[in-house]
């Protein structure tokens, strides 16, 4: 039984994993996100998660990382930092994850955010990497995927002085996809979710891969792979039925073959 | 923490915060405003406020900022007066606008700069036939603040919103309720009693759907059409489920009157 996550069991193919550490706002120390990549190992195994949705609560997603945790690290502990392979774990989740932030998403929160898929946030969502403030740099991702979202000169702003940036600034940049309500968050990350949940789920794992694929390769590369996925989908079943159905004017049934 | 600028009390869903400094037309200085702070954090959570009343005492509303905090002498350092709006007027009227409930202003005398700005933050205006709005920054060489320079276009138009920022005459509360500036002038004499009975009327009704109300209507400035029909969609299916609809429906089916409980 995980202590900081609460799992609920799959609903039309999808899991919701809520963070659970409100006294400290949902601080991703280690044991949390140990946690988090057994949840989600376990959700690519089960046949019948289609997709992940991801939250915190009101107040905080995800405020950072556990820096109690931090501080008692040396240079040799945090070389032989168990996170590394956790954080590696997450971002190797091949289904479909879907972040629905509300409140603070800092530090690893937004590192977090950053490993999912598609990023649905609340009105009053803040998106920041404040480790500067702390003499350190982001440690997981908040260098690289940050620039890649949002370009150099908001990422640059972000990381060099620690300042936080709200849900409106944060979707004009692109690092959020759609912003709703703050009580409809996981609602419409959940909706979003099932509407993929009820697609092909070889074709969403091979499109996920393909977008991956975009953000860190270049162009001939990526279009190769593409490619070479768009071929292997050719053998499937639920392209047959896929293009049957659209044909027929009904609603397709995939089978995940 | 007591309060020595400002009177606050909530009763029976109401909170009442009134601005003390009536020597100085309540004008702010940061006492003043970490007060309001307080008392406008305690509304915020959870003690039982489903209504806010904001008033000031004595003759006038409130006279903006403390200008003996700011005399700058010559050759002296010039303030940054962006840090003092950074810090205290925009929270303060990103507040009264975010407050999930009504938020009555009774403007009960002179309400100048940054004063006659705090009331368009909120919901209902009232003022007392005797009370004015001066946008009196361009004075002293500044600029209206605490939204004044949105609100006003907004609500009377870009015609008089510069005639009334550029030349910071005395608008009379009269004229302010002609042009829809506020909504209701009476008498002095009135003015109280009848925010507060407004107040306690509004305290009954189910105000967590007039706090969704309120939000639509904030956010419709901002948004196109659409995005305004999904708004209203969204709250719309938050209004449902609130217990105070389900009473409302109850209550209307049942031929009876509803008691509302604000969720």
């Amino acid at each position: 039984m995980p202590r900081y996550l609460e799992v609920q069991a799959p609903e039309h193919g999808v899991r919701l994993v809520t963070l659970q550490r409100p006294e400290a706002l949902n601080a991703l120390c280690t044991d949390l996100l140990a946690e988090l990549a057994t949840a989600l190992e376990d959700a690519e195994r089960d046949e019948h998660t289609r997709a992940v949705v991801v939250t915190g609560n009101r107040k905080a997603f995800a405020a950072g990382a556990d820096i109690r945790e931090m501080a008692a690290c040396d240079l040799v502990g945090i070389l032989n930092d168990p996170r590394v392979a956790h954080w590696q774990r997450i971002a190797a989740f091949s289904k479909p994850l879907i972040a629905a932030v509300n409140g603070y998403a800092l530090g690893g929160g937004c590192e977090l955010v950053m490993c999912a898929d598609i990023v649905i946030a609340g009105e009053d969502a803040r998106f920041g990497q404040p480790e500067i403030n702390l003499g350190i740099i982001p440690g997981a991702g908040g260098t690289q995927r940050l620039l890649r979202a949002v370009g150099k000169p908001l990422a640059m702003q972000m990381v060099l002085t620690g300042e936080a940036i709200g849900a409106r600034h944060a979707l004009q940049a692109g690092l959020v996809s759609e912003i709703t309500q703050p009580e409809l968050t996981v609602e419409r990350a959940t909706q979003v979710a099932r509407s993929i949940a009820a697609k092909a789920p070889l074709a969403v794992r091979l499109a996920k891969e393909a977008l991956l694929k975009a953000g860190d390769t270049d162009l001939a590369s990526g279009l190769r792979f593409e490619r070479h996925a768009f071929t292997l989908l050719a053998g499937t079943a639920d392209r047959d039925e896929g293009i049957r159905a659209f044909q027929e004017k009904r609603p397709a049934q995939f089978k995940g073959r | 923490m007591t309060f020595e600028h400002i009177l606050f009390s909530i009763e029976d869903g109401v909170a009442l915060l009134s601005l003390n400094r009536p020597e100085q037309l309540n004008s702010f200085n940061a006492s003043m405003h970490l007060e309001v702070r307080e008392a406008l954090k305690q509304v915020r959570q959870g003690s039982g406020a489903r209504v806010l009343l904001l008033t000031g005492e004595g003759r006038g509303f409130c006279a903006g900022q403390d200008l003996s905090d700011r005399n700058v002498a010559p050759g002296a350092v010039m303030p940054d007066l962006g840090e003092s709006i950074d810090k205290f007027y925009n929270p303060l009227v990103r507040t009264l606008r975010d407050l999930p409930m009504p938020v009555i202003c009774a403007v009960n005398g002179v309400a100048a700069g940054a004063g006659a700005n705090i009331p368009l933050a909120c919901d209902l205006v009232l003022a007392a036939r005797s009370a004015s709005f001066i946008q009196a920054f361009c004075k002293i060489g500044l600029v209206p603040d605490s939204g004044g320079t949105w609100q006003l276009p907004r609500l009377v138009g870009m015609a008089r919103a510069k005639a009334l920022a550029l030349l910071g005459e005395r608008l009379s509360a009269e004229q302010a309720e002609r042009w829809g500036l506020i909504h209701r002038v009476m008498d002095d004499a009135e003015l109280r009693d009848e925010a507060l009975a407004l107040a306690r009327h509004l305290a009954r009704q189910p105000t967590y759907g007039l706090a969704l109300i309120k939000r639509s209507l904030n956010a419709s400035f901002d948004n196109s059409f659409d995005q305004q029909l999904e708004l209203e969609r969204d709250l719309q299916r938050l209004a449902g489920r609130s217990e105070d609809y389900r009473e409302g429906v109850s209550a209307f089916m049942g031929k009876r009157t509803p008691e509302f409980k604000g969720h």
